[in-house]
């Protein structure tokens, strides 16, 4: 047999040859502009391409630099995991701190990010409510009518969104707060909603879309600014809006990736960027795209739009770190409630 | 005898006896049956991919098409195209020599691998580079010390589209060049000629249709690649998303004029390559 | 012919050594050592975690969905893509060439793009669509969405192989069949169909084979409703997404087994089908 090594040096040819052209395609080709990524929930994209629009101006008058935002979404807790594999995230807006402490965990950003920002880190809140089809035919108004039987209930996947994981633990946190409420109690609710929930899709809009474009099941437990989109903007007329006796605050978190950003000088556009978010013209926005906002002042101008709730916080489960361990986890309260089914 | 029998074969487009061919009805009934099948299952979904995409007028359609996110995903889809087209072309011409013109042991057992990345799914495909190239994969700590990406970056869609086209213009030369023969590269060895310029002058030029043919499927393949692409790239809009990433990205959103404008795109290619293989069949598969 | 001549002329033709190194080191960093992850990542996951993941009720639905969808739409292309390689190469008709042309269609588009497409078309209100479903028949978001995409998928591979077999029938068998008195069907059935269904048989594998584990051209169309509509690699993409590694390569080996499992059961049948049509 001859020879084979002049074979394995011209392979070696050929795969340097396009490892250099693969090397060449990316870095190089955005090396002169000053670009962002922004890695974001899934609800959020109507949200951040006005804001980011806004900011582009602003950026220009303020420096005359040109930026380029980039923006990715997807269900908060599989966009942390992304960002934790590798993803370049300038900036993380994902929908619960416990994603953000996961990402800092990690090392990707400083361990007291949640203090840099205003009203810790959250420059807009949220709450959980039910949007249902028009006239309510299965006659759902509070959390434990999800468990019945004959209900069909849309909620994501807790393991990749965080608008999943927050309805999981409103629908928890209401059962604690009934009278006689216990664990127990509310591990039975929940197991009765995720028994009626046909599909978990990965995130918050994907949900939004099998309930309201595909018709698939009766409920959907939603973020309030999805329901207020679907209700306003979407599809008016066609669904309502039920708002439950009690739900949690939802409060989702904003910070710049200190390594990312250090990597990318981009650390002075970045910071810059997520402060904006703090300003009142894009408090404003927040407000028209039906997120709550947390400056006191634009807040006062759109109580009108945001019901008052009954609401409580992820304190009541002791923060997110010890929320994420006990519930979501692997081998969690969530692995172990969510039996038979699409598990 | 044949007289009356107008055709020996069945070639194409020559009629055959009465007693050679089926009665009238049921070739009305066969024609009809198959058109129908393939009106259906062809001919419709590709009218159906223009008429949506310019179902919003054709200012619509330009719009989508030269929206920047569009065009970041064509540039992505051009470049690894033209990466992995010259890969798998050396591939393919190496294996296909390899294997048809000598006699080996293990000879069935590297066909069988040839053809392995075709009966694996794409997202197996994708994932396989996810297990060895991402953080927690094989890789992962050394990448991550130098600063690398390859997943979630384009290095990790060239290979992913690397891996799932490599078969291709192999299989395509394997057939042809086992069929040809080699009585004229002999012919020109006896000659003097060199081994490379044998390869050049005579056997390359031998299989060049059937080359051409191979190297535009494994271009529409690699442009068209989803599964694989879908889990290694990240999707972030304007960076890692191919055509076929970006049309899935507009059709998940609802936006499904500019997904089928953008699809287009794709399907304009699909058809170029249908018309170079009548080309090449009419012209002469020699 | 040659080809004799290939086997004992091996050694005079140049450039073994170099080809012979660049498709193993190709093969070997590209295919083979990527694909080794997933029997390796396996079997460091425990047993019983395994079992768990491979044979819970989800993956369990996945596999039949994967399966039977693949089964039935390479029959459906095993009897209709006979029919039109027989169309095609035996009646002519105006616009015969341009159709022909039109095979490869599914080699040639995208997947994902036939799949956005055959969603649209089947959806309640798409052209096809809006006639079956007050007919009853769902067909977009339903597994027999899955088998109309597949169908797709696999067209080409049942007509490719056996038209040639089609054109190389030859002619005197049928025309002295046909003078000693056999009327037509039963000069098809007995001359025509014995060499034509084994090419048929192929074709069915390589459609079988090849939609096996398609993505693009399913994901839209089928319903991803878990134990339901959910075909296997949309499984291990959720698992994926949800960064349970373990679990995505697990039922990725198992599908991968069955797969390949399925291809030798297949090849096998229609090799002993084909020597019995052969003695006959």
């Amino acid at each position: 047999m001859m020879s084979i090594a002049p074979g394995y040096r011209a392979a070696v040819a050929c795969l340097a040859l396009a490892a250099m052209t693969a090397a060449w395609g990316l870095p190089l080709a955005h090396a002169k502009e000053l670009r962002l990524l922004n890695v974001s929930y899934d609800p959020t994209r109507e949200l951040y391409q006005e804001v980011n629009a806004a900011f582009v101006g602003h950026w220009k008058k303020q420096t005359g630099q040109t930026v380029v935002i980039d923006q990715s979404h997807g269900g908060s807790g599989k966009q942390a995991r992304s960002v934790i594999e590798g993803l370049e995230a300038d900036v993380v807006t994902l929908a619960l701190a416990g994603d953000v402490d996961a990402t800092a965990a990690s090392g990707l950003i400083a361990r007291d990010w949640q203090s840099r920002l205003p009203h810790n880190s959250c420059p807009y809140t949220s709450t959980i409510v039910f949007l249902v089809r028009k006239g309510n035919p299965k006659g759902i108004l509070d959390w434990g009518d999800l468990a019945r039987a004959g209900v069909a209930v849309i909620t994501p996947n807790p393991k990749t969104s965080g608008g999943a994981r927050w309805n999981y633990l409103a629908a928890w946190g209401w059962a604690l707060g009934r009278p006689g409420g216990s664990d127990s109690s509310a591990r039975e609710l929940v197991a009765g909603i995720f028994r009626n929930a046909p599909i978990l899709d990965t995130g918050a809009r994907g949900s939004t879309i099998s309930f309201v474009e595909r018709g698939i099941g009766d409920v959907l437990l939603a973020w309030e600014n999805e329901a207020l989109l679907v209700t306003r903007a979407m599809a008016p007329g066609k669904f309502e809006i039920v708002v439950p006796t009690a739900s949690i605050l939802a409060e989702p978190p904003v910070a710049w990736v200190d390594r990312v950003v250090a990597r990318h000088a981009t650390e002075r556009v970045s910071r810059a960027y997520l402060e904006f978010l703090y300003t009142p013209e894009i408090q404003e926005v927040a407000a028209r795209h039906y997120y709550r906002p947390t400056l006191e002042e634009v807040a006062a101008r759109h109580t009108a739009q945001f019901p008052e709730m009954e609401l409580f916080t992820i304190e009541l489960f002791g923060g997110w770190s010890r929320a994420q361990k006990v519930h979501f986890a692997d081998g969690g309260e969530f692995d172990r409630l969510y039996r038979g089914g699409a598990r | 005898m044949h007289g009356t029998a107008l055709a020996a074969r069945s070639a194409r487009g020559e009629l055959r006896a009465a007693h050679l061919s089926e009665p009238r009805w049921v070739r009305a009934t066969l024609i009809g049956v198959a058109l129908v099948f393939l009106g259906i299952f062809l001919v419709m979904p590709l009218a159906l991919v223009f008429a949506k995409a310019f179902e919003g007028g054709i200012s619509a359609y330009a719009a989508a098409v030269s929206d920047p996110m569009a065009l970041a995903a064509v540039r992505l889809t051009l470049v690894t195209s033209a990466i992995v087209l010259p890969v798998n072309l050396v591939f393919g011409v190496a294996a296909a020599w390899a294997v048809s013109r000598f006699e080996f042991r293990g000879k069935n057992l590297l066909v069988t691998f040839l053809d392995l990345p075709f009966s694996v799914s794409p997202v197996i495909s994708g994932m396989v580079f996810v297990l060895l190239f991402g953080a927690s994969g094989w890789f992962g700590p050394f990448l991550q010390d130098h600063d690398m990406r390859i997943v979630f970056a384009m290095p990790g869609i060239v290979l992913a589209t690397l891996f799932v086209t490599s078969p291709f213009i192999a299989r395509e030369l394997i057939p042809l060049m086992e069929a040809q023969g080699v009585a004229e590269e002999e012919a020109a060895l006896t000659l003097g000629a060199s081994g490379m310029k044998t390869f050049l002058r005579i056997s390359l030029p031998k299989v060049r249709w059937g080359l051409l043919y191979g190297i535009v499927l494994c271009n529409a393949r690699a442009m068209g690649e989803f599964g694989a692409v879908s889990v290694v790239s990240g999707h972030v809009r304007g960076r890692t998303t191919t055509i076929p990433l970006h049309v899935e990205m507009l059709y998940n959103e609802y936006q499904f004029s500019s997904a089928f404008a953008v699809a287009s795109l794709l399907t304009v290619l699909a058809v170029i390559t249908l018309v170079v293989k009548y080309t090449i069949e009419r012209r002469g598969f020699e | 012919m040659t080809d004799g001549a290939t086997a004992r002329r091996a050694s005079v033709l140049p450039g073994f050594g170099l080809a012979m190194g660049i498709t193993l080191t190709y093969l070997g960093l590209l295919v083979l050592i990527p694909l080794s992850t997933i029997p390796l990542k396996t079997a460091a996951m425990g047993w019983d975690r395994f079992v768990e993941v491979v044979t819970s009720p989800r993956a369990m639905a996945a596999y039949r969905l994967s399966f039977s969808a693949a089964l039935a739409a390479a029959l459906v292309n095993a009897v209709f893509g006979t029919m039109v390689a027989w169309v095609l190469e035996r009646y002519p008709f105006p616009g015969r060439r341009i159709v022909d042309g039109l095979i490869d269609l599914p080699f040639a588009l995208p997947t994902a793009v036939a799949g956005i497409a055959l969603t649209t078309l089947y959806a309640g209100n798409g052209w096809i669509g809006r006639v079956l479903q007050p007919a009853g028949i769902e067909v977009a978001y339903t597994r027999l969405g899955v088998v109309v995409a597949l169908t797709f998928i696999g067209l080409p591979f049942v007509v490719r192989t056996v038209q040639p077999v089609i054109r190389d029938l030859r002619a005197d068998v049928e025309e002295a069949a046909a003078s000693l008195g056999a009327g037509r069907w039963a000069t098809v059935r007995r001359i025509v169909l014995p060499q034509v269904v084994p090419a048929a048989l192929t074709g069915f594998t390589l459609a079988f084979a090849r939609s096996l584990g398609d993505y693009g051209s399913v994901i839209f169309i089928a319903g991803n409703l878990p134990l339901v509509s959910e075909i296997t690699p949309l499984l291990i993409v959720i698992r994926l997404e949800e960064y349970d590694y373990p679990a995505a390569t697990a039922i990725a080996f198992v599908f991968l087994i069955a797969s390949f499992l399925s291809l030798l059961a297949i090849n096998l049948l229609s090799w002993r089908q084909r020597r019995a049509l052969g003695r006959a």
